[in-house]
């Protein structure tokens, strides 16, 4: 088993000859022909008439540092959990760096892959709700708790979530995070969470952000409360939004910049400008906008959720490509 | 005079009357509990009051005290529930789709197994509920209800909400069920205690009857109503398991996506119910001593049906494996490659032997006609069907499709509480069935005494 559908990456000398080099085209099988995973689909897809937000993030430019995670957990009033519970697999981040070593055994060893290289290469991934348009999450909540926006974000009620955990399960990326205490004023997590546990440490939190409940279910809202905040600003100096009125908490962070968050629909933003994206000719308003850019991909493209981030290919300077 | 068939297998041995059959099986109805009911009984609210502070605990505290994480968001939750229902399966198998095709052997286990299904059903949809993160509000948030929301409605779209419909379908028609066929029962109890005497007793009675009178009348709404309610359980036998399956079905993840889950959830259904019945049944024909009622006969073809559900559950498993490996899709191949090989081999390996090796020994004949044999491999049976759920359920997800998340699961003991409070309530509630109502269908073993019993004076 290949890792092909989540990490592309490829080496300059193979980039030059070809862009798409890396590039892991996934398709699937009609009875007569092969095709783009996307073009089949049991649902309408959307709409979006005014915005449709998405990202980049180049997979070249990443360092890892982690900077954006600090960032979204400071914006979004992630609750810090504690060592405990981190060690438990419960840190509540709504974004992450994903970090895949090199390995020295063949393809087809599955077992041999769980263990890196000596000197292993190594590929950060930062990974974050992917706002998929034929998103799994959605259409398994029993209460709707979790539904899309018409701007294109896959967005969470909590006010509305009964904790099933049934959207965290059907998620392909892994990206929704349960609270499983309530990490506010309470007094287990008083020495990890400050922030949330005495007076002076409520001050950081930010007011534009709901702290969320015990048993709620929570994740990456694309800085939801930035964008409506940036549409009111508009509104006020009676303008149409322009393109970096938006930026994410993530984006504002990164040293590297490899976070380019955008509209789609904008056809002069600088996120539809490096994703070369086009708007579909039958339906200019609809999710399938085409992507241009032969770096670009969706992660696990082949199971068809139409994920709104794209990543930019890995290219490595050097002549070789290690196993 | 009594008339045996030389073509039909005796069903009511002992040479017993019509008589008899009154006086069997009222007799613990009307008796004082025994030593041994109080203890069993005892066992039963401890279990139930030990559970009932787990889930005090998970309540109060939050779904954080199991242990389920990032990635594993359901374990033993849903595992314990889809393993209820299954079990809640037998109880209307045996009452509708036998009735239906008039398979006569049925009416001396109908009325437990029916009970059985009823208190299986309660213990899943316990899971269901306290598996919320916020269950003061998911239990009827789940509900299609009128509210003061605005526009708010439930998902149509989800599989958690077609269980809500499933199972609470389920559980009205069998319960309704059930208690039609108690009816007569009961009068007959309400008879003799006035005869004797006992008048709390036959007004209680009689009140349970519904001052059932006996008459023709009676006996024919009474015996087209059975009819009805067979009719109408009938597609939920196949339909309750099939919805369930639908949770994971439905799904993007490896190991859920399967289309052939519906048959064969419904086949794992019926193995594992039957396998609980047989549980029980075995121990309450020694207790009540109703060996002539529950025969070797029976256990016998309850034993056929587990060969044959345990082999369609083995041909699933295979089927999985074989388009696991010749759909040729990496994340799927991973997925089965990594139940039967990776952390969690044991428990796919639990599940085969218990599931599918261990039921072909009912081929032998001394074998399923053996009582402790039964047993013992009815106890496998229900241990690995509840593998099963666990395999389908958290090795599909502990290792999915990116591998930065992939996890284990390690129960906490708030997890096994969760587990002992079902049965807690389910053993409550049996043994209170057993004692105070008639736990076989008089009314039904009546009819069939003079034609398929052995020959009496």
């Amino acid at each position: 088993m290949g890792r092909t559908s989540v990490i592309q990456e490829s080496v300059l000398s193979k980039y030059q000859e070809n862009q798409k080099a890396g590039r892991y085209e996934p398709h699937v099988s009609k009875w007569d022909e092969k095709v783009e995973p996307g073009t089949l689909s049991l649902w309408k897809g959307h709409d979006y008439k005014d915005h449709h937000w998405a990202m980049a993030i180049d997979l070249n430019s990443c360092t890892g540092c982690g900077a954006c995670v600090v960032a979204c957990n400071v914006e979004n009033n992630v609750a810090l959990v504690g060592k405990d519970e981190v060690i438990r697999r419960r840190e509540m981040h709504w974004l992450r760096i994903d970090r895949y070593y090199s390995s020295d055994a063949s393809v087809d060893d599955l077992v041999g892959l769980e263990t890196a290289s000596e000197n292993p290469e190594v590929v950060f991934q930062p990974m974050l709700c992917q706002h998929c348009n034929n998103a799994p999450c959605e259409t398994v909540c029993p209460v709707a708790a979790t539904t899309h926006s018409s701007e294109g974000l896959n967005q969470m009620t909590y006010n509305r979530c009964i904790g099933t955990r049934y959207c965290a399960n059907n998620c392909p990326y892994k990206v929704r995070r349960f609270n499983w205490f309530k990490y506010h004023d309470n007094q287990k997590f008083y020495e990890v969470n400050p922030a949330m546990n005495t007076d002076l440490g409520r001050m950081v939190l930010n007011p534009d952000v709901t702290v969320r409940s015990r048993g709620v279910m929570e994740k990456c809202s694309f800085c939801v409360q930035r964008i409506q905040s940036a549409k009111l600003t508009a509104k006020k100096e009676k303008r149409t939004m322009q393109d970096g009125d938006v930026i994410t908490a993530c984006q504002a962070s990164c040293t590297t910049g490899a976070i380019t968050f955008g509209d789609l629909n904008d056809p002069q933003s600088k996120l539809t400008r490096l994703l070369q994206a086009e708007p579909n000719p039958d339906r200019p308003y609809g999710i399938d906008k085409k992507i241009g850019n032969p770096r670009a991909y969706t992660v696990l493209e082949e199971i068809g959720v139409k994920p709104n981030i794209f990543y930019l290919t890995k290219i490595r300077n050097k002549a070789e490509a290690k196993a | 005079m009594q008339v045996t068939s030389s073509l039909r297998e005796t069903l009511v041995t002992g040479g017993k009357t019509v008589a008899d059959v009154s006086n069997d099986i009222s007799r613990q109805v009307e008796a004082k509990p025994t030593k041994l009911w109080w203890g069993a009984f005892g066992v039963s609210l401890a279990l139930l009051t030990y559970g009932a502070y787990c889930c005090w605990m998970l309540v109060w505290n939050g779904i954080g005290v199991w242990g389920l994480n990032k990635t594993v968001g359901w374990a033993w939750d849903i595992t314990n529930f889809v393993w209820w229902v299954g079990i809640g399966h037998a109880g209307t198998l045996i009452s509708a789709i036998l009735l239906l095709f008039r398979q006569r052997w049925r009416m001396s286990i109908n009325r437990a197994a029916e009970a059985m299904t009823i208190f299986a059903v309660i213990c899943a949809a316990s899971f269901p509920a306290f598996h919320m993160g916020r269950l003061w509000l998911g239990f009827y948030w789940a509900l299609p209800l009128p509210n003061a929301f605005g526009s708010l409605w439930v998902n149509f779209n989800s599989p958690l909400l077609w269980d809500v419909f499933a199972i609470s379908t389920y559980f009205s028609v069998s319960l309704v069920f059930w208690y039609l066929g108690l009816i007569p029962d009961f009068a007959v109890i309400r008879d003799r205690a006035v005869k004797t005497g006992h008048m709390t007793r036959a007004k209680i009675y009689n009140a349970l009857s519904f001052g059932c009178d006996g008459a023709a009348k009676t006996w024919m709404r009474y015996e087209s109503v059975a009819l009805i309610l067979a009719g109408l359980s009938t597609p939920l036998v196949l339909s309750v398991h099939t919805i369930v399956s639908f949770d994971f079905a439905t799904s993007v993840i490896p190991g859920w996506h399967t289309t052939i889950f519906p048959p064969y959830f419904v086949a794992g259904a019926i193995f594992s119910g039957f396998a609980m019945v047989l549980t029980l049944l075995l121990v309450t024909r020694k207790v009540f001593k109703l060996e002539d009622y529950i025969t070797i006969y029976h256990v016998e073809l309850m034993n056929i049906i587990i060969i044959i559900t345990g082999s369609i559950v083995g041909v699933a498993y295979i089927t999985e494996f074989f388009i696991a490996w010749y759909g040729q899709v990496d994340a799927e191949y991973y997925a089965f490659y990594n139940r039967a090989t990776g952390p969690y081999w044991w428990a796919y390996w639990s599940m085969m032997t218990c599931n599918v090796i261990s039921p072909q020994l009912f081929w032998f004949r001394k074998i399923r006609t053996n009582l402790m044999a039964t047993f013992i491999l009815a106890a496998i049976v229900n241990i690995g069907m509840w593998f099963e759920r666990f395999v389908i359920i958290v090795t599909s997800i502990h290792r999915d499709y990116l591998p930065s998340s992939w996890t284990m699961f390690h129960p906490t003991m708030y997890d096994i509480g969760q587990y002992i409070f079902t049965f807690g309530i389910f053993f409550t509630a049996f043994f209170l069935f057993a004692k105070f109502f008639p736990v076989i269908n008089m009314a039904e073993v009546k009819s069939i005494i003079k034609s398929t019993s052995e020959k009496k004076k």
